[in-house]
């Protein structure tokens, strides 16, 4: 019995294995949807049965940033706004990783938004999470690039007046090879789509829409992070159909939620290993016509081809 | 020919290639860049070099994704490199400090042209000497390496990729667009003659391990992504695990470190030039393209009768305090010309303190000193106008 209970205490969290218990407990407010997001990730993870020593795990700034911080992986907690470029250079220099951003709307669009649209393009094969709640909550509830128009927030005290992305069309939009939107309600499928991503080569994109109860609710009148779940209950229809540029979220239409995107596209490093490959063939071919020209031709030519580096001394001239 | 990793040779070669090849000879396999001028060649000497090498070249969106992605290449592993001028480097120093504080080795070449602003672009200056130094918010100690010709580009980009892999920081190489764009001899020694210095890797298991426990030399041993280490790095204040820990204590304990890692190993760091120092009234301080330039002043106040000495800095950063510190006792005063307004003359003038005099020649950039100015300088210290 004593037994037992020594090893319910030794073994006490489920997710042991992936999370750094020596920091719990988190900075995130009661009622935050990041711990859902977080579990359906490492519930993903364990579905996808990628391998944990060889995932990376890159976070810029925010309350979405400190993801890296608590997952027990290769984890590396960036500057605002450039967990992208970062992440792209770690998959790049070693190719066996998994890497995955997770970050939030503030930081993957707004500050980082450059970066994330050409890495869609280019294709980097990354994942990327994003937490979208429709505000910037570690630094007090400010304006942020997906805030619905009219949504009040401290940068906002009139009701915002701008626009907000709508982050899977914008993601799809730019070539990203998987798009998908979830809402933290939607616990089972999010973890589906987050194992599909780690399986799947080229940029993944995966929208998670998450209650922040603490700054967007209680500037928003939307209650407790139990009643937005709710609200987001009402709210959420599935349609893997639809037109992620078609689907963008207001204060209190529907949130589209899906896989709109799942296409096989090759990768940069692909692109990279083809195009080499191409130039080379080509290149041999050309040094054979060269050499074969260079018998018949004036001796003249030869007199400023003979340094034993011509190649240079063109480039250099 | 281009399939080989050293080029062992004499060549005729521009400065920024030089500094392509250096890199590439010292084990360079990641380049992620953005095009400016005068430093793009490097970018397009390393995009053809460096996919036969096995290596990645990734032109990136913008100078702050340059950066962002040779940090996270360095924590793959790689010896990683990103290259552009003033411009390019103010939109990098926020990651830079990033760099300083994960201690992630890379090596960033600052071409340097006329500022500031964009200035003059395809001309050359020397004002972001103080930018090297200071440029990313708050303390931590850098390492500034300044080249005057195209062999000493080649020379000094291993000898800042040896410098970031030993000390594991960003260092820069702070070239200016005269030593860029200029082609001379470049000598390509063979690779056994090459010094090469690789990252230290701990020899811990995971679990003994700690990201940012040091020794000695208070520099801490690696361990990259993927082999199982499966650490936190932050750019937050952290502890020796790596995680965040706001508070004075571990402040007190990383930042000072930070500082006194590279300032307790000056010795080793700084590289100077020096000829007929001992004896001399005027010591001339110069570095970089400077430092050839105002040779002839030299040669008519030697013929003048002068008791001239000739200081060159080729490491600029850290400064070599200790160095100026005692020759300041000895000689009438320091002449150091610069093409900026006045910035390595003032850390002369700190060091010299009341000892001796320090006479600026300025240049604003985008010329050459006249060298009757450098003359006037080094008469008015010598006979004590």
């Amino acid at each position: 019995m004593a037994n037992n209970t020594a090893q319910l205490q030794e073994k006490s969290h489920p997710m042991e294995d992936l999370l750094r218990m020596d920091r719990m407990p988190h900075i995130w407010c009661s009622g935050c949807g990041l711990g859902s997001a977080v579990t359906a990730f490492v519930e993903g993870l364990k579905k996808a049965g990628v391998s944990y020593d060889k995932t990376a795990i890159v976070s810029g700034i925010g309350c979405t940033g400190r993801v890296a911080g608590y997952l027990r992986l290769d984890s590396y907690h960036t500057t605002h706004g450039r967990a992208i470029p970062f992440a792209t250079g770690l998959k790049l220099a070693n190719r066996d990783l998994t890497v995955v951003v997770f970050s939030g709307d503030g930081d993957l669009f707004a500050i980082g938004g450059n970066h994330l649209i050409h890495a869609a393009r280019r294709n980097v094969d990354i994942n990327v999470i994003c937490v979208n709640n429709f505000i910037y909550g570690m630094t007090g509830g400010q304006n942020a690039p997906t805030t619905p128009l009219g949504a009040y927030s401290s940068t906002a005290p009139f009701g915002n007046y701008e626009m907000p992305f709508n982050l899977v069309g914008l993601a799809a939009a730019s070539g990203a090879s998987y798009v998908a939107r979830w809402t933290t309600m939607h616990a089972r499928r999010l973890t589906d789509s987050i194992a599909t991503a780690a399986n799947k080569k080229g940029f993944c994109f995966i929208e998670i829409v998450s209650p922040c109860p603490t700054v967007f609710a209680r500037k928003n009148k939307g209650g407790t992070g139990l009643d937005m779940l709710k609200e987001f209950q009402t709210r959420a229809i599935i349609d893997h159909d639809a037109d992620p540029t078609t689907i963008p979220l207001n204060m209190d239409n529907e949130i589209v939620c899906g896989e709109f995107v799942n296409d096989d596209r090759p990768t940069f490093w692909e692109n990279v290993q083809a195009g080499i490959k191409a130039r080379l063939e080509k290149f041999a071919n050309w040094e054979e016509m060269q050499s074969n020209s260079r018998k018949i031709s004036h001796k003249k030519d030869r007199k400023y081809t003979s340094s034993r580096d011509s190649s240079i001394m063109r480039r250099n001239t | 020919m281009f399939k080989k990793s050293r080029l062992i040779g004499e060549y005729f070669m521009q400065g920024d290639i030089a500094c392509a090849e250096g890199a590439l000879a010292a084990g360079c396999r990641f380049f992620g860049g953005y095009p400016i001028t005068p430093a793009s060649e490097i970018a397009e000497r390393m995009a053809m070099r460096l996919p036969l090498l096995r290596g990645v070249f990734i032109q990136y969106e913008d100078e702050i994704a340059s950066i962002a992605g040779i940090l996270g290449a360095s924590w793959a592993g790689a010896k990683s490199m990103t290259a552009t001028s003033g411009p390019g480097i103010s939109l990098m120093t926020e990651n830079i400090g990033l760099g300083m504080m994960m201690e992630a080795p890379c090596v960033v070449v600052n071409v340097q042209r006329g500022s500031p602003s964009t200035g003059l672009p395809t001309s050359w200056g020397q004002s972001d000497m103080m930018q090297a130094r200071w440029g990313s918010h708050g303390d931590y100690g850098s390492i500034s390496l300044v080249p005057n010709s195209p062999q000493e580009f080649f020379d000094l980009t291993i000898t800042a990729f040896n410098f970031s892999e030993k000390y594991r920081l960003p260092v820069f190489i702070m070239a200016d667009a005269l030593v860029g764009h200029m082609t001379e001899k470049v000598v390509i020694p063979p690779v056994e003659e090459l010094e090469i210095i690789d990252r230290k890797y701990t020899n811990k298991k995971p679990e003994d391990y700690l990201p940012y426990d040091y020794g000695k030399n208070l520099i801490p041993d690696f361990a990259k992504a993927g082999d199982g280490y499966r650490y936190h790095t932050t750019g937050l204040t952290h502890d020796k695990r790596g995680y965040p820990n706001m508070t004075f204590e571990c402040q007190n304990e990383l930042v000072p470190r930070l500082v006194n890692k590279i300032k307790n190993h000056v010795d080793d760091i700084s590289l100077t030039e020096e000829y007929d120092i001992e004896g001399a009234d005027v010591i001339v301080i110069s570095y970089g393209i400077t430092s050839r330039t105002i040779l002839p002043a030299i040669t008519m106040a030697k013929k003048k009768g002068i008791k001239i000495g000739y200081l060159r800095l080729k490491t600029v950063w850290p400064f070599p305090e200790e160095k100026i510190r005692k020759l300041s006792k000895k000689v009438a005063g320091f002449v150091v010309p610069e093409m900026n307004l006045g910035q390595i003359s003032l850390e002369v003038e700190r060091c010299a303190h009341n000892d001796s005099i320090v006479k600026l020649v300025p240049h604003p950039g985008g010329g050459i000193h006249k060298f009757e100015d450098v003359l006037h300088a080094i008469e008015e210290v010598a006979y004590g106008k």
